[in-house]
Formats: C-alpha cells, structure tokens, sequence
C-alpha cells in the first residue's frame, strides 16, 4: 500500500512539475521566439491571450525603426495578431522624429495611433495625451516585479503613462580578457607605474584607454581603440555627457537638484564637476577609433560589440550584443558602474569635496503609452501587456538589437542570463553591476521637464562644438547655460521647478 | 465674354494658387508670431517676440546661414564648371557620346538620401574604402566627417557628384539649341578654339548659364539630406546649414513658433539675395 501511495504521490509531483512545461510547448512551438520558456503563465501569457477575440479590430503602432525596438513591437505585433484574430499595423520611425510624429496629431487632438513608442523622458510633454495605464494592469502580477526605480521613470505625480517594457541605465563595459590579463596587467604597470584594472575613475577610464589606443591588443591583424562612445550630437549624447558628469557634480552632500538648482532654478550645467567631465571627454576624443567623434548609438554598439574598443558605457544594448554566441567577443567582456571621481563639486561650500564619489545614471529608455483618444484602449494595453510578459521578455532580454533591458527584479537572477549562454561570472558581474546602481542611494535621474528637447539639445549642441574645438569646455558650457536660462524664461521657471521637483524627489530619495 | 465670365474663368486658377501657394505663407507668417511649442500647443499671440530673439539672440542661425552660402556658392560653381566641360564634350562628335550622355545621368537618377548613405560608408574613417586605399598608397587617413574644415569639403563632394549631372543636362540642351552660324562665321574668321569658346560659345550660353546657376543656387540653398546623413550638422556645428537648423528648431526641439519665424526671414533673404545674384550675373555675363 506505502509503495502505490508512494507511486502516486511521485506521478502527481511529476505531473505538477512537468504540466507547465508540457503546456508551454503547446505555445513554443507555434511561437519559436519563446522556445527557452515556453509559455509562462501569467494574465497577459499566450494562453490568456489566445482567449481574446479581437477579430475584425485593428490596432495602429507608431514604434522606432528595425532593429531597436522596432523588431521585438514588430514581433509581438504579429504573435498578438495571431492569438487574438486583431490585425495590427505597425509603422517604423526613425528616433528622431518618435517625438514629433505623436505630438503633431496630438496637438491637433487626432490619434493616428493607438500606441506610441518613445522615450521615458517625453512623459512631461506627452502625458495630458496619453491614458493613464488601469489599474487592472498596474496591479498585475508581471508589473509587481519592475522595480520601483523604472515604476517611478514610467510615472508621474503616482500615475503611471507608459507602460514599462524596458529598463535604462548606463554603466561601463570593458574587455575582460584584455584588463583580466596578467600579461597586460605587467606592461601596463611597467608603462605607467598604475595597476590595470576595473576603472575606478573617469581618470582611470582615460589613461587605460589612452594606452590600449591605435594597436592590435587582441592579435586579430587589426588595430583596436580606447573607448567607443555616443559623440554625435542630436544622437543621444548629452546622455552620454550626463553620464561623465554625475561622478563630478552629483555630490550627495547637496540634494535639491543635479541640473538645475531647484531652489533658484539656476542651471548648475556650467559649474566646475561638469567642466571638468566635459575636459575628460574632450580628451577622450585621442583615443577613440577613427571617426568616432560621430559616432551614434548605433556605432557604439558595433564599435565595441564587433570587438574595436577596449571599454564603452552606454545602454546595455552593446553589452548584450558583444554577449550574443555570434559576436567575436562572446564571455570576454565585463560590466561594471560607471566610473566615479576622486572629488566632487560642492555647489553649496563652491568647492571641491576631495574623496570617491560614484552616481549612476539612470538614463531614459523606450517607452510607449496608449494615446487618450484611441478607440481601442483595451486592446492597446492588452497588446503592451502582452508584449512585455514574462516569456517575451525574458527572450527579448537576451537579444541586443531589440534594445530591450532588465527592469524587473527577476532579471537580476544570475540564472536568467546562464541559460542563454552567459559565463557565471559575467552574469554574476552584470547582475550585480544593474543591483548595485538599482540600491545607490546617489542616482540621477533623466531630465523630464516641459521643454525637455530643447535643453537637452542646447547641451548637446554646445558639447559637440567643445568635442569638435569650436568651443572651449568652459566657453561651450556657460553657451548652454545661458540658452538654459532663456529656455527656462520661454517656460516659465515655475513650471520647470514643479516638474524637476519630482525628479529631484526621486534623486533625494524621498520616493 | 462680358466681364463676369473672365472671372469665372480665372477662379480655379487663383484658387489654386491661393490654396497651394498664399495660404501656406500667410499661415507661416501667423505661426511665426506665435509662441508654438510643446508645452504650449496654441495659436497664440506673442507679437514679433520670435524676431527680436532671431536678430538678438540667435548666433547660430546666422552662422550657419552664412555656412549655407559659403557650401551652396562653392557647390554651383563646381558643378558649373564641370557640369560645363562635361556637356561641351559630348556636344562634339565623340565616340559613344550617347552612352557618356546617359552615364553623365546616372548620380542625379539616384535617391540623394540612398547615395549620401552609400557616400558615408565610402568616407567612414575606420572602415570605409576611400582611408584604406590611402592608407594603401601610403597617405595618413584623412579625417572626412570628424574635421570641422575637411567635412564642409566631404559634404560639397557629395553635393557635387549628385547634381552636376542636372547642370550639364541644362547646359548640354542650351549648347545644342544654339545657333550654328556665329561658329562657322567664327571658323572662316579662323578663330581657336579657345576664342571661339570666349567670344562664341560662352557669350551665347550666358542667359541659359544663368538660369542653370540660379536654378542650382535656389536647390543647393535648401540642402539638408546630404547633410543631415551625411554629418548631422556635425562634428559640433561646422555643417550645419538653416535648413537643417530649421528642421531641428520645428521637428526636434517643436518650436514651431520660432521655427516659422526662421523659415520666413531665410524665405526673405533668399528672395533678396538671389534676386540680386540674378541681376549682378546677368550683368557680368550677358553683353550688350
């Protein structure tokens, strides 16, 4: 009798262990792109959606072009279209135009589409058009595991507008076997007197790079470079310059703002910590490859993922790339924070505070919402739902061209990276890279105030002229202060300073 | 016909062109005395505010005005100058003279964004062909997107190569409707070919000479695809031309307010500008 209740016990245990594999093959089959998976159950899995019926409707998306985001909304688009009879029109825009397409016909009270891709910083400008996102998804099981930072990027005054499907920030790559590599390790200290190891400072960053520039480190018959880096201007580089700068100016001794002053709205853009980040980068034009002070986001990536440049800091999108089993430097790459200072300006004392000091910088990421005036909001927030569960997303993650990133606690599991190919301890570095800046208590958050576009632009416009040397880093950065100023009289101090008080909320850590 | 029946017929005509050509500006003109952005999506009324901040405040619409003359001017004169010497060669009796008429074409058959995309690829610094064979002949890689001053060059090789092709065609149909007799009178006269060109050909090419330079000029002084893939107005600003600088104001930054007041002053000082152009190249080129 002990030995059939046994049996019985170990079949039913096998069937509960077993069943949800045997139920996700059902959909892996059908859909190839979650086979490592399967279908995970969940209110918006293959099959909740499969029991949806939208035949006869059509739901309109506005994403970036291919690959970045626009292959995984394209994807998802046609699973989605396959699982509940919708038919779904997706058109492809280029980045710099994301903004304008929504926004025209949305000051013009029309919704072209239901769905709009974009960036998490355009919340200010675009959330009077957008639905807030129900509560019955805000409450879902898959949104209670994104972590409170990008529930905050992804809200505003506690509402959430976009619907999380992605997770920004930028910290540093570097070349594993290069800076690993006792070899080198022994060169570099007989060159330089230094050890070669994980930059600990932006100064660091640059003598590393500097001495791993114009030769062939890696035996491939081909030169390699310092540092990859976005230096094109209107192609996301202030975001790049944000990040050079929080470990000079963001100095958790002075809360009350990294951008501006909250409490006079004086730019701070132009004080000595961003000066002295700009000096850093225009010294960083030596040792870049050739051409690559224009280099875009795009450029970076393959820079660094096709295996050109020694270290790169951006999203993770090169990260993941130089991951891929296809890239010729699969498991020789490392993550790390970005780089800190060894002192940080003091806006309140007007000196420097001597001592490390690291901010990481949670940089905007993609970001979409369902326009107010759609006429299929259900269907829109079902198919973002969908798009962002846990099957997909756990397969978009491991794909670098679809430039979607970890913002869930889950994705912090070493586990998740492993299967797909990862080395343990990449995967424990990368994780613990994206954890660490997850605890910091010293972040910066992305600008998100009316008006964004033009302030960014001003500072990346001035930036490029010092990158280029039209302009002096000082000179190039008192001319963006002062187009900061006159922007912030076009809008209006006021409206600025209570839009930047929830960022700087966030920064201070009081939400 | 009485008087009311002309009207009759006139009004599609003025219709149309009241809707395709007067209405556009009128409502440019409004927008531009309007503070339209972003964050705030109306129509309405902040005087000539836009101007004041344009002629005051704005260094970098002037620099890359003047930037857009210096690349449009040099531009149409290259491709006068080639676009002369091309059309010159096949109007002789030369063998496969169609075949070089039709290869002539070729580069403004193309899409410009298509070939500026292709142009980049050529020009890239560290993986482009154009550095690879220098570098194969033994010449330091030259710096052709990242430099301030060799870029503005990158870009005027672009801008060359897409439209000389329109220039010589123009040029090409002028010499062939020309008349023959001054060049036998010239041939009895036993004039060189070099007289002939300087006292014929070039004095009876001069009006449609003008028409193609201001054609061209009107064109270049629009530039933006090659500009825009090509550089981004960069490295820093050193390309950057109005229309550029425009589009970025209008459709990245949604100042649509003050993106109006640029395009309506540069509409003003283009009509300006190349009217006078017209009347000096006339004045220089045609003989009484």
């Amino acid at each position: 009798m002990k030995t059939i209740k046994t049996c019985v016990t170990a079949l039913i245990s096998a069937l509960l262990v077993f069943s949800p594999v045997a139920y996700a093959d059902k959909w892996s089959d059908q859909f190839p792109h979650i086979k490592a998976t399967g279908d995970i159950p969940g209110d918006c899995s293959y099959e909740s959606m499969s029991k949806k019926n939208y035949k006869g409707k059509t739901l309109k998306i506005n994403t970036h072009a291919v690959p970045v985001m626009g292959e995984p909304t394209a994807l998802h688009a046609e699973q989605f279209a396959k699982l509940t009879g919708a038919k779904v029109d997706v058109t492809h825009t280029p980045a710099g135009d994301l903004y304008a397409k929504a926004m025209v016909p949305f000051q013009a009270g029309q919704a072209p589409y239901d769905i709009v891709f974009g960036f998490s910083n355009f919340i200010n400008d675009w959330r009077r058009y957008l639905e807030p996102v129900p509560k019955k998804y805000v409450e879902m099981k898959q949104m209670k595991d994104v972590t409170p930072s990008h529930i905050g990027v992804a809200s505003w005054d506690g509402v959430m507008y976009q619907f999380p499907v992605d997770g920004d920030r930028h910290y540093l790559k570097y070349r594993k076997d290069v800076i690993d590599n006792p070899e080198y390790q022994k060169q570099y200290k007989e060159a330089t007197g230094k050890e070669l190891r994980v930059p600990q400072t932006w100064k660091e960053y640059g003598e590393m790079a500097a001495y791993f520039n114009n030769w062939d480190w890696d035996g491939d018959g081909e030169k390699e470079y310092g540092s990859a880096e976005v230096m094109k201007k209107d192609d996301l580089m202030y975001a790049a310059f944000y990040s050079r700068s929080a470990a000079y100016s963001k100095n958790p001794k002075t809360p009350g703002g990294f951008f501006f002053d909250l409490e006079t709205m004086k730019p701070l853009i132009n004080n000595p910590g961003f000066v002295e980040a700009l000096t850093d980068w225009v010294e960083a034009t030596k040792y870049v490859p050739p051409g690559g002070i224009n280099f875009g986001l795009g450029d970076e990536i393959g820079s660094f993922g096709g295996g050109q440049t020694l270290f790169s800091f951006s999203w993770d999108d090169a990260f993941v790339a130089a991951m891929q089993p296809d890239s010729p430097i699969n498991n020789k790459v490392g993550a790390a924070q970005l780089p800190g200072a060894m002192k940080v300006w003091n806006r309140k004392t007007n000196s420097w505070d001597e001592g490390f000091n690291q901010a990481p910088f949670f940089v905007w990421g993609w970001a979409v919402g369902v326009a107010k005036k759609s006429k299929e909001k259900e269907m829109a927030f079902d198919y973002l739902c969908f798009f962002a569960n846990e099957a997909n997303h756990q397969a978009d993650i491991g794909i670098g061209r679809f430039g979607v990133n970890p913002f869930r606690n889950d994705d912090f599991k070493v586990d998740v990276w492993t299967q797909i190919g990862w080395d343990k301890d990449i995967a424990q570095s990368y994780v613990d890279t994206l954890a660490q800046m997850e605890q910091s208590k010293n972040r910066v958050f992305p600008l998100r105030v009316p008006g964004t576009f033009e302030f960014n632009a001003a500072l990346a416009t001035a930036a490029a002229k010092a990158l280029a040397g039209q302009l002096s880093p000082q000179a190039a950065l008192d001319e963006a202060a002062k187009q900061w100023e006159d922007i912030l009289n076009r809008v209006g101090k006021d409206n600025v300073r209570k839009a930047y008080a929830v960022g700087v909320a966030m920064e201070d850590n009081k939400q | 016909m009485n008087f009311k029946h002309k009207f009759v017929f006139l009004f599609p005509g003025l219709f149309v062109l009241i809707g395709i050509l007067i209405f556009p500006i009128i409502f440019t003109i409004r927008l531009s005395l309007s503070g339209w952005n972003s964050y705030t999506p109306e129509m309405n009324f902040i005087g000539i505010t836009n101007y004041i901040r344009l002629f005051t405040d704005d260094p970098r619409f002037w620099e890359s005005f003047f930037r857009l003359s210096f690349l449009s001017v040099t531009t149409v004169i290259l491709q006068y100058v080639i676009g002369f010497a091309l059309a010159m060669m096949v109007w002789r009796e030369i063998k496969f003279k169609r075949f070089f008429r039709v290869i002539f074409l070729v580069p403004m058959m193309t899409t410009p964004v298509i070939m500026t995309v292709i142009w980049r690829t050529f020009f890239h610094e560290s993986l482009g062909p154009v550095n690879d064979l220098l570098s194969g002949l033994g010449v330091k890689p030259i710096l052709w997107l990242s430099d301030p001053v060799i870029a503005k060059f990158t870009v005027i090789i672009v801008e060359v190569w897409q439209w000389t092709p329109f220039m010589f065609l123009l040029l090409l149909a002028g010499l062939l409707s020309l008349p023959k007799e001054p060049f036998l009178a010239a041939a009895i006269d036993g004039a060189s070919p070099f007289r002939k060109f300087v006292y014929v050909t070039f004095p009876l090419m001069a009006p449609i000479s003008i028409g193609a330079i201001i054609i061209r000029l009107i064109e270049a002084s629009k530039i933006m695809d090659t500009v825009f893939v090509l550089t981004s107005g960069g490295p820093g600003t050193a390309t950057e031309t109005s229309s550029f600088y425009i589009y970025i104001k209008g459709l990245r930054e949604f100042q649509m307010g003050y993106a109006a007041t640029l395009s309506f002053t540069y509409l003003v000082i283009m009509i300006i500008s190349l009217t006078i152009i017209a009347k000096v190249l006339t004045k220089l080129m045609i003989k009484e």
